[in-house]
């Protein structure tokens, strides 16, 4: 099992900061908790989940207070408050992709991977759940992969197998 | 064929890029209205079009444009709605994916009109792919000149910048929207006060669907009332459908509104008919959170005229044997598919993407989606079906913004229209767990094509 102390410290690289401030300069003098939901995303792009410390340093940061932040993470769902796999397979459980096969696809992730959903794989490669619609319908069913949320159409089980088995020699 | 007017050039091999878009014409409304037009000419062509607002609403474009409020030493704002979410409903990740510089042309010349000098397009967080097509044509468009200071020497100065989301539904309503933007939750505002008046920082703001904003740079090519001359009544221009479901060919169409229903599913034109030679029992015509129709319903009036893909023509009769464009996601459902099982899937959603701020939607979803689930699974009871219907009923008009109630129309409708197969869940509770009710009376009025026989010929 993949373990991280929730307590873990975080440090963010200049690089990371240096993107952080080309965001800030979006937004009027003043309103730059504008910001947030980017900086988040880019955060989590870069240690795989948003971590308590971390959205401390973001608050620190935007000069707001940490709630602020928690708020905002815990209420969109593309923010993992928890540790995942390496790989979160996201697949879209919504009306018109489950027409044509959505669960099927789920049923069998969950076989492929040998976990339930939302739990990581013991090489700490895999996660996956099925999230609300992604806005491809007529292309399902479809699953994401973050963070750089690449979609991967029309799926079939065969399909799947080819995209995990990919992922594992990568 | 039909007039394409945000569709035209899609096939066209680099139209995402700057050079094959202006190849084709692109940026002449650009040109044409920061050179040529005042910012009130363009309102007025925009109202003078007809032009309805694409996300779902429907509500004229150019009047809300006309409601901004303009005091002095005050910035105004123009936000892009790009958080496409609703089930169905996929044409702006098509139009940012294929066509990026329509809609930052289209932005351009908008936030002109509306006196806007930052503006923002705000898209949907899952749409990272989308995000870098958009942020790379920003940069191509400030290259040439077509945005930042100074705009073609007109002496008019755009930022405009590229907002992602978190992943939530419910920031495709406005005020969601614009909190979002704010960097907090997306809990929707009391209106009023509406954007118009108090919306991004407290400063008036528009805020406009990404098909809306395409949409204005026709209408300044060729003219508002041009434009209007397309389509039928008061559903002018074109409209991009989402076709998905059991279809042949799903996907995005661009339509002439006024279409007939019967030839935008069946003609090899568009969606090529039901997939695998099955039968249609039921549409969502435009989007999950409007009422789904049974077939016969969907492709004529209750008095046996043909219905068209428009504004009116799909809401005649009211909600008793009528329905809604929305935002034009339609979904097909074959003689297959269990409507108890789609109602179920679809509260299951409204109630995850609830904001919880008012009570009725919160706990409202929450019920509907249990109750749907034990009927669904065979556990249901008679007096489930009336316990469903009060529910929703007691959801509609009770909350702060429209979630409420399109978390109970689909409800709502599909008692309504197919109260027989949810009352065979409750007395066939096991052979509905390994059966569907099928077609039943919902008869596609339209006779299955029997194959011609090669050796007929």
């Amino acid at each position: 099992m993949l373990k991280v102390e929730e307590t873990q410290p975080v440090e963010f690289s200049s690089a990371l900061l240096a993107k952080f401030d080309e965001i800030i300069k979006r937004y009027p003098e003043g309103k730059q908790k504008s910001a947030l939901l980017p900086l988040l995303h880019l955060v989590q792009a870069e240690f795989g989940w948003t971590s308590v410390p971390a959205m401390d340093k973001v608050a620190e940061y935007l000069n707001i207070q940490p709630i602020e932040v928690y708020e905002v993470a815990s209420f969109y769902t593309m923010y993992f408050l928890q540790p995942k796999g390496k790989y979160v397979l996201e697949v879209c459980r919504t009306g018109p992709c489950c027409l044509v096969g959505a669960e099927k696809i789920m049923d069998h992730l969950e076989k492929k991977l040998g976990v339930k959903e939302g739990e990581v794989t013991e090489d700490g490669l895999f996660s996956w759940r099925g999230v609300e619609c992604l806005a491809a319908c007529g292309f399902g069913p479809v699953l994401q992969i973050g963070p750089a949320y690449t979609f991967y159409e029309n799926l079939t089980e065969q399909s799947v197998d080819q995209l995990i088995d990919d992922l594992r020699k990568k | 064929m039909a007039r394409k007017l945000l569709l035209e050039h899609i096939n066209v091999p680099g139209i995402n890029t700057l050079a094959v878009y202006r190849e084709k014409g692109g940026y002449r409304a650009v040109e044409k209205a920061l050179k040529t037009l005042t910012p009130e000419e363009i309102v007025e062509e925009v109202k003078k079009s007809g032009l309805r607002g694409r996300g779902g609403a429907g509500f004229p474009t150019g009047m809300k444009w006309s409601f901004l409020a303009k005091p002095e030493g005050v910035p105004r704002y123009l936000v892009c709605n790009a958080d496409e979410s609703e089930p169905g409903t996929f044409k702006d990740r098509y139009l940012m994916t294929h066509i990026p510089h329509a809609l930052i042309e289209g932005m351009i010349v908008s936030s002109f009109a509306l006196g806007a000098n930052t503006s923002y397009i705000y898209v949907r967080g899952e749409m990272m792919p989308q995000i870098r097509i958009l942020e790379r044509a920003i940069e191509e468009a400030k290259a040439a000149g077509l945005l930042g200071k100074n705009i073609l020497g007109t002496g008019y100065d755009l930022e405009l910048y590229v907002q992602p989301g978190g992943g939530a539904y419910i920031c495709g309503e406005e005020t969601a929207l614009l909190e979002s933007l704010e960097g907090k939750r997306g809990n929707p505002r009391i209106k009023p006060p509406f954007p118009a008046i108090a919306g991004l920082y407290g400063c008036p703001t528009v805020v406009n669907n990404v098909e809306s904003i395409a949409a204005v740079v026709p209408i300044i090519n060729d003219g508002g009332d041009e434009y209007a001359k397309i389509g039928i009544g008061r559903s002018t221009g074109t409209k991009l459908i989402s076709a998905s479901g059991n279809l042949v060919k799903p996907g995005v169409y661009e339509i002439e509104l006024g279409l007939p229903v019967e030839e935008f599913i069946y003609s090899d034109e568009y969606c090529g008919g039901i997939a695998n030679g099955k039968r249609l029992k039921a549409t969502v015509a435009g989007g999950s959170s409007v009422p789904i129709l049974p077939a016969n319903l969907t492709l004529k009036y209750a008095n046996g005229e043909p219905r068209l893909m428009s504004y009116e023509s799909l809401s005649e009769g009211g909600f008793a044997t009528g329905t809604m464009l929305g935002s034009g996601g339609f979904i097909a459902f074959d003689e297959d598919q269990c409507i108890v099982r789609n109602t179920w899937n679809f509260s299951r959603f409204y109630h995850h993407e609830s904001c919880g701020q008012c009570s009725p939607c919160r706990e409202g979803t929450g019920w509907m989606e249990k109750i749907l689930h034990k009927i669904e699974h065979g556990h249901g009871s008679m007096e489930d079906i009336d316990l469903l219907w009060d529910v929703q009923r007691k959801i509609e008009g009770n909350t702060i913004c429209p979630l409420g109630d399109a978390a109970a129309w689909p409800v709502a409708s599909a008692i309504r229209h197919f109260r027989d197969e949810f009352e065979w869940h409750v007395k066939e509770p096991m052979k509905s767990q390994s059966t569907n009710y099928g077609l039943a009376n919902y008869a596609n009025p339209i006779e299955k094509k029997e194959e011609v026989k090669q050796e007929n010929l």
